[in-house]
């Protein structure tokens, strides 16, 4: 493991029972870093983000974290060591409120900056809604307390699994902007994004997958429209 | 290069099966002449298990109703068996068959009521509808309250003139409702309902989703089941002559032991309940005496069982060995192009 | 008249009994959609403890509760883990099939140890105080016991659920299991808190029924229906509406006994199929 890395994966492969949905991934992300993942639905973005949080099983030596082998370990261990998801479909509990939802994701107790107030500080509006139930939110509302509720964990790497799904443009430009006040404070961050022109203008690396594999892996401006089309659509 | 391809059940085993099947089936036929009382008094015994078995199979292993108040229509069978010969003078044999069709009355509003409830809750109503009949018939002093009573000599003598014609009577009652309730199974599997009763199973918004209305295929499997639960337990009491709510109602003897039958022997497959049932008359012959640790064992088995081998013996026989009995999966067979 | 209102009000007490059976089924149901068919013969269970504790050791069956809970709390944490937890998932079957073969071998156990004799625990004199109150109604000091116990737990579950931060994890993993991972929650350890919890109840709820009646082995699955139906006719994912249901079921008993001592079941299991015909959500149902 390269010490300037926060997450190493080395060889990552990913099975949905007998299904193979990712090939030998070798990704890495240094400190306060923000990587956007890009690919066509099915490519293995989300795969990726659940193996790295350990939803899915991955070998121990494939991932490594702050200088830690953490693969094969249970979701909940990885998520006391500093990695926090924000899932797909935002995944709100609907049996609790908006602030609830938030104190759920300081269940490990966590040590960092991100407070009840410091969420409300940031996502103003979930102040105002905090004791309404989770799923009577609007869209980017509710994606906004999806994000909160990662954040209360204080991780130091943060996921985002298709944030702007579903979501309008001025929410989307939104969401970002209070994300990179995330990043500035010294969060780092991995994005999936299908939104490919917002993955550019965010990120600092890209990658691109396509049916389980690395495509396509550079800066933003180094990369061209052709190359990425390419990448993501293997033509 | 063009190659056919071709859809077939039958396998080589299953072939082989239903040869030694016809075999047995002759042995079984022609037992009255060769076999003692007793021996016929186990067999039917073993025919009852394994129909009650298989019958709770279709429900749970195919249907994804499980119930665990199939003792309510056994009791039923048997009580109304007792009724019709008692007191309308009906012949006992075809009260056996006449006393299905009034369990299978009583399963209409039984299903209506519980149909409201889903899944484990579903299975637990089954049960107080089961406990409802036993508390009832013991109210009911006619056909011997709590303690039960036993068949009147007359209507024995009805069955036949000698006790050993009666024995083979009976016998071949018993054959002939096991061969119809495996044959009337294997149809139902082999045939659309039986697909539609797999897709409820496995989803039921899915199944609804394709056209399957999922209410009456359930409401006329659990109406099927319980008439044949019916008629087994009219020959159990039949062939026992007394009845009692206890016994008549047990959740133990018709309940219990016939999970336990389904769940070791496979449940989803048409082999478990066989499987089972043999298994489980072995054991019986060995630990019965054993009192509460045979129960024991049984409970603990069950567990393991669903822990370690949750599809059973026949599971693991089709799995490992692709040994399946009754022809039931469609297997693709590419032809060598000639 | 008098008569009629003392038996009302014995089956409003009766009721607190029930609920006690009801509290935790319906607990881990709702956390982790596990209906334990063993649950009646783990109510029995532990009326045996407190036998065996307070004859042992010359303790008040409800002295006894301090050494019978936390016993019964364990036996939940290491069942869950060692065998429920691995039974979870889409499939009914395996908790159900599971849990019966649990319930089976309990009862077979008890029997082997104890034998099938009726027991008592003895509460020197608790069983028969009573208070007269107007109207010539007199009421036992025992069921008011109960019902007050009944009301206490539920409430203090109540509080639990929805002003703790264990009940918000439990409210979480009800919910969504896999996003409840992502909070950092050891799903398996959480369930086994929970089926401690509902033991515990379990536990509570098996010494007052070991004080008020007789008690053998074959008498669990008897105490899961009645836990059952106070359930639905509730409605499910309600505690207070579980007490309800607990009380109807238990004035539908007493009033049944009235007519008849046995008829006292089957009259709450007809009101219990009516009220399933006519308002098969029950009387406070939750929205799941």
């Amino acid at each position: 493991m390269m010490p300037s890395n926060l997450l190493e994966t080395h060889g990552l492969a990913a099975f949905y029972g007998d299904f193979q949905a990712l090939f030998g991934i070798d990704f890495h992300i240094e400190p306060d870093e923000t990587v956007a993942i890009i690919g066509s639905n099915g490519a293995g973005k989300s795969t990726f983000l659940k193996s790295i949080v350990g939803l899915l099983r991955a070998k121990a030596e494939a991932i490594y974290f702050d200088g830690k082998a953490i693969g094969g370990n249970p979701a909940y261990r990885i998520v006391a060591q500093g990695i926090s998801m924000v899932p797909e479909g935002r995944r709100l509990f609907p049996s609790l409120s908006v602030e609830e939802n938030l104190l759920i994701g300081a269940y490990g107790k966590r040590e960092g900056p991100w407070t009840l107030s410091a969420i409300y500080e940031i996502f103003p509006v979930l102040k105002q809604k905090r004791n309404v139930p989770a799923t009577a939110l609007s869209g980017g509302q509710q994606q906004m307390a999806s994000i909160g509720r990662a954040l209360m964990a204080n991780p130091k790497l943060l996921l985002c699994d298709e944030i702007s799904l579903g979501l309008a443009p001025v929410v989307i430009k939104e969401i970002y902007a209070q994300l990179e006040r995330v990043t500035a404070s010294g969060t780092t961050l991995i994005v999936v994004e299908q939104d490919v022109k917002q993955a550019m203008a965010v990120a600092d690396r890209v990658y691109c997958l396509r049916e389980g594999r690395i495509a396509l892996e550079g800066r933003p401006s180094d990369l061209s429209r052709e190359q990425i089309t390419a990448a993501y659509f293997g033509l | 290069m063009t190659e056919n391809v071709r859809i077939e059940r039958s396998s080589r085993t299953s072939r082989i099966f239903a040869a030694a099947g016809l075999l047995i089936f002759v042995l079984l036929v022609t037992a009255p002449f060769y076999s003692g009382r007793s021996a016929l008094h186990l067999l039917v015994e073993i025919f009852s298990y394994l129909a009650l078995a298989s019958l709770w199979n279709l429900l749970a292993g195919y249907s994804g109703l499980v119930s665990i108040g199939q003792q309510a229509f056994v009791g039923l069978g048997g009580y109304s068996l007792f009724t019709l010969t008692m007191f309308a003078g009906v012949s006992p044999i075809l009260a056996i068959f006449l006393a299905g069709l009034i369990a299978a009355l009583f399963a209409m509003p039984t299903a209506w009521i519980i149909f409201r409830l889903k899944g484990a809750y579903f299975a637990i109503g089954t049960w107080v509808v089961a406990e409802v009949y036993r508390l009832t018939f013991a109210q009911v002093s006619i056909l011997g309250g709590g303690s039960g009573s036993s068949l009147p000599t007359q209507v024995i003598q009805s069955i036949a003139p000698t006790r050993a014609i009666r024995d083979n009577l009976i016998y071949w009652t018993g054959l002939f409702l096991i061969v119809a309730v495996l044959a009337t199974i294997y149809l139902i599997l082999r045939s659309r309902w039986g697909l539609a009763l797999a897709a409820i199973r496995d989803s039921e918004p899915a199944a609804e989703s394709v056209g399957v209305d999922n209410y009456r295929a359930k409401f006329l499997v659990y109406l099927l089941t319980a008439g044949a639960t019916g008629c087994v337990g009219a020959l159990i009491s039949l062939q026992e002559l007394r009845i009692s709510p206890d016994a008549a109602f047990s959740v133990n003897d018709w309940t219990a032991f016939i999970i336990f039958i389904v769940v070791i022997g496979g449940i989803g497959r048409m082999e478990g309940p066989l499987l089972g049932t043999i298994i489980f008359f072995l054991l019986r012959e060995f630990f019965a005496d054993w009192g509460p640790w045979y129960l024991m064992l049984l409970g603990l088995f069950a567990i393991v069982m669903m822990l370690a081998i949750p599809k059973g013996i026949a599971g693991l026989l089709a799995d490992r060995f692709d040994i399946q009995i009754f022809p039931l999966r469609r297997r693709v067979r590419l032809e060598e192009p000639k | 008249m008098s008569d009629l209102m003392g038996t009302i009000l014995d089956g409003i007490l009766l009721g607190g009994l029930y609920a006690l059976f009801a509290a935790g089924l319906s607990l881990i149901f709702g956390v982790m959609r596990l209906v334990n068919i063993a649950h009646g013969d783990l109510i029995i269970l532990s009326a045996y403890i407190a036998l065996v504790a307070s004859g042992g050791l010359g303790l008040h069956p409800l002295v006894s509760l301090v050494i019978v809970v936390p016993l019964m709390a364990s036996l939940g944490y290491a069942l869950q883990r060692s065998i429920l937890n691995r039974t979870l998932g889409k499939d009914i079957l395996p908790p159900l099939l599971v849990t019966f073969g649990l319930s089976v071998f309990l009862q077979n156990a008890l029997l082997q140890i104890f034998s099938g004799d009726s027991r008592l625990l003895h509460a020197g004199g608790l069983e028969t105080l009573h208070v007269d109150l107007p109207a010539g109604v007199a009421v036992g000091v025992l069921p008011c016991l109960m019902f007050m116990v009944a009301v206490a737990v539920i409430s203090g579950l109540q509080l639990l659920l929805y002003r703790t931060g264990l009940g918000r994890a439990f409210r979480s993993v009800s919910d969504d299991q896999e996003a409840a991972q992502l909070m950092g929650i050891n799903n398996a350890h959480l369930f086994g808190l929970a089926m401690a919890l509902s033991l515990s109840i379990v536990s509570i709820a098996g010494v007052f029924l070991g004080i008020r009646t007789n008690f053998d082995p074959s008498i669990g699955p008897t105490r899961l229906i009645f836990a059952f139906e106070a359930i639905i006719i509730g409605g499910l994912g309600d505690l207070w509406g579980t007490l309800v249901g607990g009380v109807i079921l238990g004035v539908a008993q007493t009033l049944g006994a009235k007519i008849n001592p046995g008829y006292q079941i089957l009259a709450g299991h007809i009101v219990f199929l009516a009220i399933l015909t006519f308002r098969p959500q029950g009387f406070f149902p939750k929205t799941r």
